[in-house]
C-alpha cells in the first residue's frame, strides 16, 4: 500500500526549494522584472501627452500672435518654438521633431482688428492620432482665452469670433488609427518572431551536449554568432514581405517611401533583434532562462516603443529608455517611411542607433562566448 | 618536434574547492595507444579536456602535438580528434550532413571525396541519410569516431568511446584504432573495460587526479605485488561468500566456473584457502588486470 507520506512531500519540497534558490538568475528575474515593469509601465504610459513640440511659423511679428502663443503654451499641450521657413516646418514634421506647426497668416493683426475672422493654420502630425487628439481638443479653450484677452472693442461683439483654428491632419488626414497601428504591428511582429529564434541557439547547443564538440573544433565565436543570425534574417524578410503585402491589401496601407530603403532598414532591425537573441543565449545557462530574458524584453518593446502609447506622452527618462530599444527606432522608420514618405535624410537619425545597438550587442556576445568549458 | 605527441607536466585543475587533477605529468609517444583508467571522477575527462584546450589548467605546462597547451589551443584543435563521452554530434542532422559539417569546419580540401571515403571505410553507407538521432548506440559511436578522424588528426582523444556499445561493435572499434596506430596515429583513450585496457600499449591509472601506476599491462600486473588464487569444484559460490570477509582476502568473486580470490598478503591468503578445507581444488594464478584495478580502487577507498 502506497499511502501519502508527509515526510516524502517535505523532502521533495526541500529539494525543489534548493534548486530554485540555486538558480539565482531566474530567481532574480522572477522577483525583479515584474516590479520593474510595474513601475515602468505604471508611470510611463500616458495617453494624454502634453508639452508637445510645436513650431510657430509667422512672417511678421504681431501682438495677437504673442497672445495665441501664450494661450497655446498655457494650455499645457504645446511647447512652442519659433521657426522661420516653410521648409523648416516640413522637415521638422517629417523627422518627428515637431508634432505641430502653428502658422500665423501675414497681416493677422489687421485682419483680426477688422473682424475678418482670419484662420490660424495648424499642421498636425497625425500618424499617431491618439498622440495629438487631446492637444487638438484643447484648441477650443485656447480660442476662448484668446477672445477674452482681446481689446474691449472686440469683446463688444462676442458673436463673431476674432479668429479660428484650421487643423490640418498631415500624413493621415482621416486620422485612421489603423494607419498608425499597422506599421507598428509590422515592427512588433518582427520583434516577436526574430528575438526568440536565436535566443535558444546557444543554450540549445549546450543542453544537447553538442557545444563540447563545437568548441573542440576550430570555430571562432563570431562565426558561430553570425551563422546563427543569417538564416533568420532571410526568414525575417519573408515575414516582412507577407506583412507588407497583407497590410497594403487589407488595410490600404500606403507605401509612400522607397521600398528598397525600407527593406534595408528593416534588415538592420531584424539583425539587431537576432543579435540580441544570441546575446541572451550566451548569458542564459538553459533554454528556460533564455526564453524568460526574451520575454522580459518584449514588454518594454511593446510599451515604450510608441507602439501602444504615444512616445511623446512618456516622461523624459522613459523616452530615453525607449530610445535604447531598436523597436522604437524601427517603429519610427516604418511609420515615417510608409505614411510620410520619408527618405534617408529623415530616417538616418533612427538608423544609426539601431546599427550601434547591433554592433554593441554582438561585441558583448562574442566577449561572453566562452571558447572553453570553464 | 620530438617524438612525444603529448608532453605535459604538473597539470592541475580545480572546480571550486575540489581538486580534480593534481600534478599530473604525462608523456605519450607517437603511435602509442595509451589507455586512461580510473574510477569515475578520477579526473580522466578533465585531463583530456585540458589536453585539447577545452579547459584551461590552473597550473602546469606542456605541449600537445608540439603546441603549447596554454597558448596554442586553436592549433591543437586543428590536429586533434576529440570524441566526447556523450554523443555530441547533431541528432537532427543525417550521418552524411554531420560528417560534411565537420569536414567543412576543418576546411578540408576535397571535402566530398573525404566524406564519401570515410563513410565507405566505416561501413556507414547504408545509414548515410539517416538522422544521427535515430542511430543505435553502436552506430552513433562509429559516426562519432568517423567525425573525429575525418580531418586526419595526429592525436585521438577518446573519452569512454565504447560505453554502452555491444561487444562486436567494441571489437571492431578497437581494430580500427589499432589499424590507425600502425599509420602513426597516437591515441589516448579512457575506458572502464579491462579487455580494452589490455589492448593498449600502455595503461595510465588515475586516482583522485593523480597518476598512480603506468606502464604496459604486464608491468602493471607485475608491479602490483598482488597474489591471486583460483578454485574450481562444487560450491564455489558459497565459498566466495564465506571468503569475502576473511582476513587477507581483498576480493573474492566467481568468474565463469572458477572462484578467484586476491590479496596482498600471501600467508593470510593461504591460511584462508586452507580454512576452506578440501572441497575445492586450489592453485595460484597470475593476477589479471581487473584484479589489480579492483585492488587499487579499494586501496583508494580505504585512504579516503
Amino acid at each position: 500500500m502506497n499511502r501519502f507520506s508527509f515526510a516524502r512531500l517535505i523532502a521533495l519540497l526541500r529539494k525543489e526549494t534548493i534548486q530554485v534558490m540555486r538558480d539565482s538568475m531566474t530567481l532574480r528575474m522572477i522577483i525583479a522584472i515584474p516590479i520593474m515593469q510595474l513601475f515602468l509601465f505604471g508611470y510611463a504610459i500616458n495617453s494624454d501627452p502634453k508639452h508637445l513640440p510645436a513650431g510657430l511659423l509667422s512672417v511678421d511679428a504681431s501682438k495677437y500672435e504673442r497672445t495665441i502663443a501664450a494661450a497655446l503654451n498655457n494650455s499645457g499641450y504645446y511647447n512652442l518654438q519659433q521657426i522661420r521657413t516653410e521648409q523648416e516646418a516640413d522637415e521638422g514634421l517629417a523627422r518627428g521633431d515637431l508634432m505641430f506647426v502653428v502658422e500665423i497668416p501675414p497681416g493677422f493683426d489687421r485682419a483680426v482688428d477688422r473682424g475678418e475672422n482670419p484662420s490660424v493654420l495648424i499642421d498636425a502630425d497625425a500618424t499617431d492620432p491618439s498622440a495629438i487628439g487631446n492637444a487638438v481638443s484643447a484648441l477650443n479653450s485656447v480660442l476662448a482665452d484668446f477672445n477674452r484677452d482681446l481689446p474691449p472693442i472686440h469683446q463688444a461683439l462676442p458673436q463673431t469670433p476674432a479668429t479660428n483654428f484650421v487643423v490640418h491632419a498631415r500624413y493621415n488626414p482621416e486620422q485612421l488609427t489603423v494607419l498608425n497601428i499597422v506599421p507598428g504591428l509590422i515592427v512588433i511582429v518582427l520583434t516577436f518572431s526574430t528575438l526568440f529564434v536565436t535566443t535558444l541557439a546557444i543554450t540549445r547547443e549546450r543542453e544537447r551536449g553538442t557545444m563540447e564538440n563545437l568548441l573542440a573544433m576550430p570555430v571562432r565565436p563570431i562565426e558561430v554568432m553570425i551563422a546563427k543570425i543569417i538564416p533568420y534574417v532571410f526568414i525575417g524578410y519573408v515575414q516582412v514581405g507577407l506583412i507588407l503585402v497583407a497590410s497594403v491589401v487589407f488595410f490600404d496601407l500606403p507605401v509612400r517611401g522607397s521600398l528598397p530603403l525600407l527593406l534595408g532598414a528593416l534588415g538592420l532591425f531584424i539583425a539587431s533583434n537576432l543579435a540580441l537573441g544570441v546575446t541572451f543565449s550566451t548569458i542564459a545557462s538553459n533554454q528556460m532562462q533564455a526564453v524568460q530574458l526574451a520575454q522580459f524584453t518584449l514588454m518594454p518593446s511593446f510599451m515604450l516603443s510608441g507602439f501602444m502609447f504615444p512616445f511623446r506622452g512618456m516622461p523624459v527618462w522613459a523616452q530615453v529608455f525607449g530610445n535604447l530599444i531598436p523597436t522604437t527606432h524601427a517603429m519610427r522608420i516604418v511609420r515615417g517611411m510608409l505614411l510620410k514618405g520619408n527618405g534617408w535624410n529623415e530616417i538616418a537619425s533612427d538608423v544609426w542607433p539601431m546599427a550601434a545597438f547591433t554592433v554593441a550587442v554582438i561585441v558583448f556576445a562574442v566577449w561572453r562566448y566562452r571558447e572553453t568549458l570553464d | 618536434m620530438n617524438d612525444l605527441v603529448i608532453d605535459v607536466r604538473d597539470l592541475s585543475r580545480s572546480f571550486g574547492d575540489l581538486k580534480v587533477v593534481e600534478g599530473l605529468s604525462l608523456q605519450v609517444a607517437r603511435g602509442e595507444i595509451c589507455g586512461f583508467l580510473g574510477a569515475n571522477g578520477s579526473g580522466k575527462t578533465t585531463t583530456i579536456r585540458m589536453l585539447c584546450g577545452l579547459l584551461a589548467p590552473d597550473g602546469g605546462s606542456g605541449t600537445c602535438i608540439g603546441y603549447d597547451i596554454l597558448r596554442q589551443a586553436h592549433d591543437i584543435r586543428r590536429q586533434v580528434g576529440y570524441m566526447t563521452q556523450r554523443f555530441s554530434l547533431y541528432d537532427d542532422l543525417t550521418v552524411f550532413e554531420n560528417l560534411d559539417f565537420v569536414a567543412a569546419v576543418f576546411e578540408m580540401p576535397n571535402r566530398r571525396a573525404a566524406v564519401a571515403e570515410m563513410i565507405e571505410r566505416m561501413g556507414l553507407g547504408d545509414r548515410r541519410d539517416q538522422l544521427a538521432g535515430q542511430l543505435s548506440g553502436g552506430w552513433k559511436q562509429r559516426l562519432a569516431l568517423s567525425a573525429c578522424v575525418l580531418h586526419g588528426p595526429k592525436l585521438l582523444l577518446l573519452d569512454e568511446p565504447t560505453a554502452g556499445v555491444d561487444v562486436k561493435a567494441r571489437r571492431e572499434f578497437w581494430d580500427l584504432i589499432h589499424d590507425m596506430a600502425v599509420d602513426g596515429l597516437t591515441t589516448l583513450v579512457s575506458t572502464h573495460y579491462m579487455d580494452e585496457a589490455e589492448r593498449c600499449s600502455r595503461i595510465v591509472y588515475l586516482a583522485q587526479g593523480r597518476i598512480v601506476v603506468q606502464g604496459g599491462a604486464a608491468a602493471v600486473i607485475g608491479g602490483s605485488g598482488l597474489v591471486t588464487f583460483e578454485a574450481t569444484g562444487e560450491g564455489i559460490d558459497a565459498a566466495a561468500r564465506r571468503l569475502r570477509g576473511a582476513p587477507g582476502v581483498e576480493a573474492a568473486g566467481v568468474f565463469g566456473r572458477a572462484l578467484h580470490i586476491a590479496g596482498m598478503d600471501r600467508t593470510a591468503l593461504q591460511a584462508a584457502v586452507r580454512a576452506e578445507g578440501d572441497g575445492l581444488e586450489w592453485r595460484e594464478v597470475e593476477p589479471r588486470l581487473e584484479d589489480v584495478f579492483i585492488h587499487m580502487l579499494s586501496v583508494e577507498e580505504a585512504r579516503r
